[in-house]
């Protein structure tokens, strides 16, 4: 278990590492790129708990789909270096006292976990994908069937945000 | 199986060991090949020679440029779609023991995802030219 | 006698395995040493691999057009590619003032090493395999889908709008065709009810799924040649590097070492998807049975099962090099519309019909 432990503390390292990087570089792309290694380190710690199937989608979905869309919408933008809008004091003022807010609710929130004392440390064979598909369809098929639903509305939204409806001038 | 790395037991995290090795093997084969390269290739660098290509004449305007939205939503509606793929994975590896209330509930998950496709296509978000 | 044809890898890998168990006691260290050698194997095999893939390139692009190709260099210019391999060596690595230079780096590296862990789980031959991961399909698709953001990121650090607007169709591009793709694997998926490559492989020993699958497993046979043509960004697909409109596309500021890597990367990629298409598709290394004529079926056995492999794979880099010379260039609203109008509807029926196939059980 020593290795397991030392591949623990270095996941660790990384994803909070790479997460302060997100929060505290100027390039947005170079934010995108730290939040790519976050979640690399996140899906380590997943197959460190045997969670296999997670990992992977893990890796799937946010480091390959999202931040892909998110590399878009950084070019999309205009990304000059010299319009990087100056925030005034008072939004600062006020991101502080919303984050401060969050950490400390997050925290109360990590107290009780740990009073519940629910931490695994052994892995398991739950995360494995065979049982995580018999779970899914078996006893969660409602809720699959509503995510469903949700990419539809998702769908929708994206329609209504991207494809402007355009007026259509007679030039003659 | 009968590989290289004959002791170990499927389905645990010492499975992924080789992964990191390989990482590791690949990252020092690309940094070395780079760094030969960097050794031994000739090192005259110009003004002139740095400068960004644009086709032989001094670079107009600024290469940060805004992109067409239409990218963007190809990127949303990648993102929605790859999710479905996603949730065939499970399916696909269990559909036996799950039988005909399994499928039901995937031909229904697929009917809404080709609802939402129609809805696309009719709305003309992949049309191109406007 | 088949023992004795059967020189292949995994008589030595064992052998290796037996030497390496006497001389190191400790497990861990003994895996960790045997997993080393791998890497270094695959490496090892890697750098002819991409050596014979260029030079094949060069003469299937030659002998579509009726020319002769490289024949200066070596006998029947064998040797070309190794000349131009020692070229790019010597070649200054530029990077240009105005680019984002840790980032211009850093993007030829995460798509080599992306296209190289890609190649892990690949079944070569008989017993012969680096890893064999159990859940290997998925392992490929999520890892090849990390290429694009090396891609992305090598066109917005170069500060030129060729890279800019080639690094963003070839984006749109991979992950489009990328769902193409994951649904064709989840075809064979569906039939073999496993994501391990060993496992999908051995469900072939009585016949390839393109044979006992009937038309849903050829469609998506089909559907993943062309996907992954596209997803690798080759021709007819290849509009992210239009020379006419984008000199190089993402890649046009890179020179030397740094640009060799990117095509370094596009022929482990290629060896990979057609690899990849074998192994889901022609059973792998496993050798073409015809039903009960035993005689024949014996005189296949005898073909080793690592020719087997590789003579699918290179006849699947065949058919992708040669569509390079075939048809035209696709332009981006004909690519995004035959992805997402055409291949995308046409797989996801045909997951259900597969599906329905295999619930019935009508497949050999």
């Amino acid at each position: 278990m020593d290795l397991f432990e030392a591949i623990f503390w270095f996941l660790t390292a990384m994803a909070i590492g790479s997460a302060l990087g997100v929060i505290l570089s100027r390039n947005p792309i170079n934010s995108v790129l730290f939040l790519i290694a976050t979640f690399f380190a996140i899906s380590g710690h997943y197959i460190l708990m045997n969670a296999q199937f997670l990992a992977i989608v893990n890796i799937i979905v946010y480091a390959g789909a999202i931040m892909v869309l998110f590399l878009f919408v950084i070019m999309l933008m205009n990304l000059n270096a010299d319009v990087e809008p100056q925030k005034s004091r008072l939004v600062q003022f006020a991101g502080i006292i919303s984050g401060g807010i969050l950490f400390l609710l997050i925290l109360a929130a990590l107290r009780d976990m740990k009073a519940a004392g629910v931490i695994e440390k052994t892995a398991t064979d739950i995360g494995l994908m065979k049982n995580l598909g018999k779970t899914l369809f078996q006893n969660y098929v409602f809720p699959f069937e509503i995510s469903s639903v949700l990419f539809l509305s998702a769908m929708i939204g994206a329609m209504v945000i991207g494809k402007k409806e355009t007026l259509v001038i007679d030039k003659n | 199986m009968n590989t290289l790395m004959l002791a170990v037991e499927q389905s645990t995290p010492i499975n992924y060991l080789p992964v990191v090795l390989q990482l590791l093997v690949a990252i020092g084969f690309v940094i070395f090949m780079v760094g030969v390269t960097h050794l031994l290739g000739p090192k005259r660098k110009t003004a002139d020679k740095l400068i960004n290509f644009e086709s032989g004449i001094p670079q107009v305007g600024n290469a940060r440029q805004p992109m067409a939205i239409k990218y963007f939503l190809v990127a949303i509606l990648f993102v929605l779609f790859d999710v479905e793929v996603i949730f065939f994975y499970p399916y696909a590896i269990n559909f036996k023991e799950l039988g005909t209330e399994g499928f039901m509930a995937v031909l229904m998950f697929v009917a809404f995802f080709l609802c939402g496709f129609i809805y696309i296509i009719k709305k003309g978000a992949l049309e191109w030219e406007e | 006698m088949n023992q004795l044809l059967e020189i292949s890898f995994s008589s030595l890998a064992s052998s290796i395995h037996s030497w390496l168990s006497s001389a190191i006691a400790n497990a861990t260290i003994l895996n960790v040493v045997e997993m080393a050698i791998a890497g270094v194997c695959l490496l090892v095999f890697l750098v002819p691999l991409c050596f014979v893939l260029g030079y094949m390139e060069r003469k299937v692009a030659a002998f579509m057009q009726l020319r002769l190709g490289p024949n200066r260099v070596g006998p029947k210019g064998t040797l070309q590619i190794v000349a131009d391999t020692v070229k790019l060596i010597f070649k200054e690595g530029l990077t240009p003032n105005a680019s984002d230079k840790f980032l211009f780096n850093l993007a030829p590296i995460i798509v080599v090493v992306v296209s190289m862990l890609v190649m892990a789980p690949i079944a070569f031959a008989k017993n012969f395999q680096l890893w064999d991961l159990n859940i290997g399909v998925l392992y490929v698709t999520s890892i090849s889908s990390i290429a694009v953001i090396g891609i992305l990121m090598a066109g917005w650090s170069s500060y030129n709008k060729y890279s800019l607007l080639g690094a963003m169709r070839s984006g749109a591009q991979i992950v489009s065709y990328e769902l193409s793709v994951g649904l064709s694997i989840i075809s064979i998926v569906i039939m073999t009810g496993s994501l391990k490559i060993s496992d999908i492989v051995m469900s072939q020993a009585d016949g390839w799924w393109i044979f006992k699958g009937h038309l849903p497993i050829f469609i998506s046979f089909v559907i993943f040649v062309i996907a992954s043509t596209a997803e690798i960004n080759r021709a007819p697909f290849d509009l992210s590097e239009a020379e006419q409109e984008l000199t190089g596309g993402f890649h046009t500021e890179y020179s030397g070492m740094k640009f060799a890597m990117f095509l370094l990367a596009e022929y482990i990629n290629l060896f990979v998807v057609s690899a990849m298409a074998a192994t889901l598709f022609l059973g792998g290394w496993m050798p073409f049975h015809i039903g009960h004529w035993e005689a024949f079926n014996h005189i296949m056995d005898f073909i080793p099962s690592s020719l087997w492999f590789l003579g699918k794979t290179f006849a699947i880099i065949f058919i992708i090099m040669q569509f390079r010379w075939t048809f035209p260039r696709l332009r981006v609203d004909q690519l995004l519309n035959l992805e997402w109008k055409y291949l995308l509807p046409i797989s996801m029926v045909n997951i259900i019909l597969v599906t329905i196939m295999a619930i019935m059980g009508w497949y050999l």
